[in-house]
């Protein structure tokens, strides 16, 4: 393999890990801050992805598309805050998985209802359609850049959310005491409802991205959900930062791990034999290094709560 | 909540079994939930439109046809196949999209001495030495449409492929099915995770490999991922795609012009010329909009095969029902079927380009044949 292939394949990896974080980043909060477990979330990407899809259908205008469907996830994320996820807050765990992946259930069967069970159609326009060279003889989709870009401006903006205004303040206080935070005047109700709307729009802007590269299908969201709570096992537990490390990390070494495992398997193995174990290991790679993380730090890398 | 609307259904159909005794039962598998949803939904509809098409009956007998959702996971269907067999006690069972889910059924209807007839899966396995007799298939071996392929590509002459699969046993016979023909290079072998939505590292790697052509399987999903992707990455400067079970009534009209040109090989088009082909095409574009499938058009095959099985053997004995559809001549929309020693199909395997209809609507066109009469690969080493 040759240093640009490595280069491009370290990108795609940054690439991959960079739509994980935005998966991740609400759903960090929402199980570290709010103590809530919540496994509907892939829900919240697909709910993204069907309305941008939807909506470039109606209007011939993907741009629009996209940008009207950030409000929808959010409102989406607000409403179901309201109308089920505030009742469970003081339910047991055990109560909570029930209750949230019934909502899969009912997420993805409402889905198929509405939109039927085929996928939709949703393309890119052709402004953004083509490639640019990156590297010299390295084509690159200029689509996935704009991914890139749009979500590291996303990360940019919640580390400035968390970190430097009067709302990540509060979810910051409420992440390390939420008791003291309610006695000190945080209106705790309301910072949950709110920290719950952004995360499933931070889903949402994943799932809008989505579109144009997978088949946006009922069911879209749930292969990302199982990798997303990788990725805050990683970080630890209601760290934004650490779930943008781990989702960089988690990107690039299941990149790396499908394409250079199996020329690795294959220099020592038999092609047939390499052929069957390499993907299976190759899969296996994000797992391993979970477990790794756990032993060494069983609270993440970085641990919000100290 | 699945679960228990399917409990309803059967014990419902349980009920009807024991009204009228003389019914005949066909309990078909399909995967009607997930991803892969869409597939078992064109099946369903092929099922339901057969049983239109014969009104009701199979083979002159009052027939009731109780559907299963199989999840696409082996251990559901090995449960769903047992209710059918020993509760429901069917006739047949019939469909199974996926072959790891078919492997995994195999035995536990054969040795209840119930026919199983196999609406698409193909498995090597089950066409050579680990055949059985009360198994009949109504799609292909899953060799004999990359075989056409590699065929093709050799005969014209192109130098060096890229062969990319998912990795199970469909995935693997595929590629096998291909290279038996194709003598050019291969200059990569990958196979993907099933069920994988982003192939980009695959992609770039691939790109760096400067391949003349690209093969790949990926059905389903998979399939729209593939080629959306393909086509961001400006990959048709470089490399040309052929396909098989990739790109079809389930994934184009989420594809659409994007997917124009792409080449397939196919058992099956929409626009294969004969009466029971353009019946079933039109009546299904017309009931549910759209074309149908190879998935479709295989699935209403099979209930057309059961129909003719239990007219000729005059019972749904199933040793009769057996002995007739081996002896071949089955009426199917790929014309008159003749059968193999091994119970697959002998069947013509065509070129298929993407083309829009006359409404701009995007299908699929027959431009050649590559096989005739082709049987599969494994038929020597099945005796039962």
């Amino acid at each position: 393999m040759t240093l640009t292939l490595l280069l491009e394949q370290i990108f795609n990896g940054l690439q991959s890990g960079v739509m994980l974080f935005l998966i991740a980043a609400g759903l960090t909060l929402i199980l570290g801050v709010m103590n809530f477990v919540f496994l509907a979330h892939g829900a919240q990407v697909m709910i993204g992805a069907y309305a941008a899809a939807s909506l470039t259908g109606i209007t011939g205008n993907f741009y629009f598309g996209a940008l009207a469907a950030i409000p929808i996830t959010f409102l989406s994320g607000y409403v179901l805050e309201y109308l089920l996820i505030r009742h469970l807050y003081q339910r047991d765990h055990m109560d909570q998985v029930l209750a949230t992946f019934g909502l899969i259930l009912f997420f993805n069967e409402m889905i198929r209802i509405g939109f039927g069970p085929a996928a939709l159609f949703s393309n890119l326009p052709p402004s953004l359609s083509g490639f640019v060279y990156i590297l010299p003889d390295t084509p690159y989709p200029v689509y996935r850049l704009v991914v890139i870009g749009a979500g590291l401006v996303c990360a940019v903006g919640i580390h400035y959310l968390v970190n430097r205004t009067k709302v990540g303040a509060m979810v910051r206080a409420g992440a390390n005491n939420e008791a003291m935070a309610a006695a000190l005047g945080v209106n705790i109700g309301l910072l949950r409802r709110f920290i719950f709307a952004a995360g499933a729009c931070f889903a949402g802007i994943a799932g809008i991205m989505l579109g144009p590269l997978t088949a946006v299908e009922p069911g879209m969201g749930e292969p990302l959900l199982i990798l997303s709570l990788v990725v805050i096992i990683i970080g630890g537990l209601g760290s934004v930062r650490g779930a943008f490390i781990a989702a960089v990390i988690v990107g690039v070494v299941d990149t790396l791990g499908r394409v250079v495992l199996p020329l690795i398997l294959r220099s020592f193995m038999e092609q047939s034999a390499a052929d069957g174990a390499g993907p299976a290991l190759a899969s296996m790679m994000v797992y391993l290094l979970m477990t790794i993380v756990l032993v060494v730090k069983p609270t993440g890398l970085f641990p919000a709560k100290g | 909540m699945k679960r228990l609307l399917m409990a309803a259904t059967i014990s419902a159909a349980m009920v009807v079994g024991t009204a009228s005794a003389d019914t005949v039962k066909i309990g078909y598998m399909t995967t009607l939930s997930g991803g892969a949803g869409i597939i078992g939904k064109q099946m369903q509809n092929a099922v339901k439109l057969a049983m239109e098409h014969t009104g009701g009956k199979l083979g002159g007998v009052d027939a009731e046809v109780i559907f299963v959702d199989d999840q696409r996971k082996p251990d559901v269907a090995k449960q769903l196949a047992n209710r059918l067999i020993k509760s429901d006690r069917v006739d047949v069972v019939a469909g199974v999209i996926w072959s790891n889910l078919l492997m995994a059924i195999h035995k536990q209807v054969t040795r209840s001495d119930t026919l199983l007839i196999s609406s698409n899966a193909g498995p090597s396995p089950l066409a050579g030495g680990g055949c059985h007799k009360n198994f009949v298939s109504m799609s292909w071996q899953n060799d004999q449409t990359p075989e056409g392929m590699g065929k093709y590509m050799q005969d014209s002459g192109v130098s060096s492929v890229y062969l990319m699969a998912p990795n199970y046993q469909a995935g693997k016979d595929m590629l096998s099915g291909f290279k038996r023909h194709y003598t050019g290079e291969i200059v990569g072998e990958v196979y993907t995770k099933l069920g994988q939505t982003d192939f980009q590292a695959e992609l770039s790697a691939l790109r760096a490999a400067k391949p003349a052509a690209t093969f790949v399987f990926q059905p389903g999903g998979m399939g729209i991922n593939f080629v959306k992707q393909w086509n961001q990455g400006g990959m048709n400067d470089l490399s040309k795609l052929y396909t098989v079970f990739t790109v079809d009534a389930v994934s184009l009209p989420a594809l659409k012009d994007t997917a124009l040109g792409v080449i397939a090989t196919q058992t099956w088009s929409p626009d294969l010329d004969n009466p029971m082909n353009q019946k079933f095409v039109a009546d299904y574009k017309a009931k549910y909009g759209g074309y149908p499938s190879f998935y479709a058009a295989q699935a209403y095959d099979t209930m057309m095969a059961i129909d003719y099985a239990i007219g000729k053997a005059g019972s749904a004995d199933t040793e009769a029902m057996r002995a007739v559809l081996a002896g071949g001549g089955i009426p199917t929309t790929r014309g008159i079927l003749q059968m193999n020693s091994n119970q697959f199909p002998i069947q013509n395997v065509y070129l298929r380009e993407v083309v829009l209809d006359s409404d701009g609507v995007a299908t699929t066109k027959i431009i050649d044949t590559v096989f005739e009469n082709h049987g599969d690969a494994y038929a020597k080493d099945c005796k039962f």
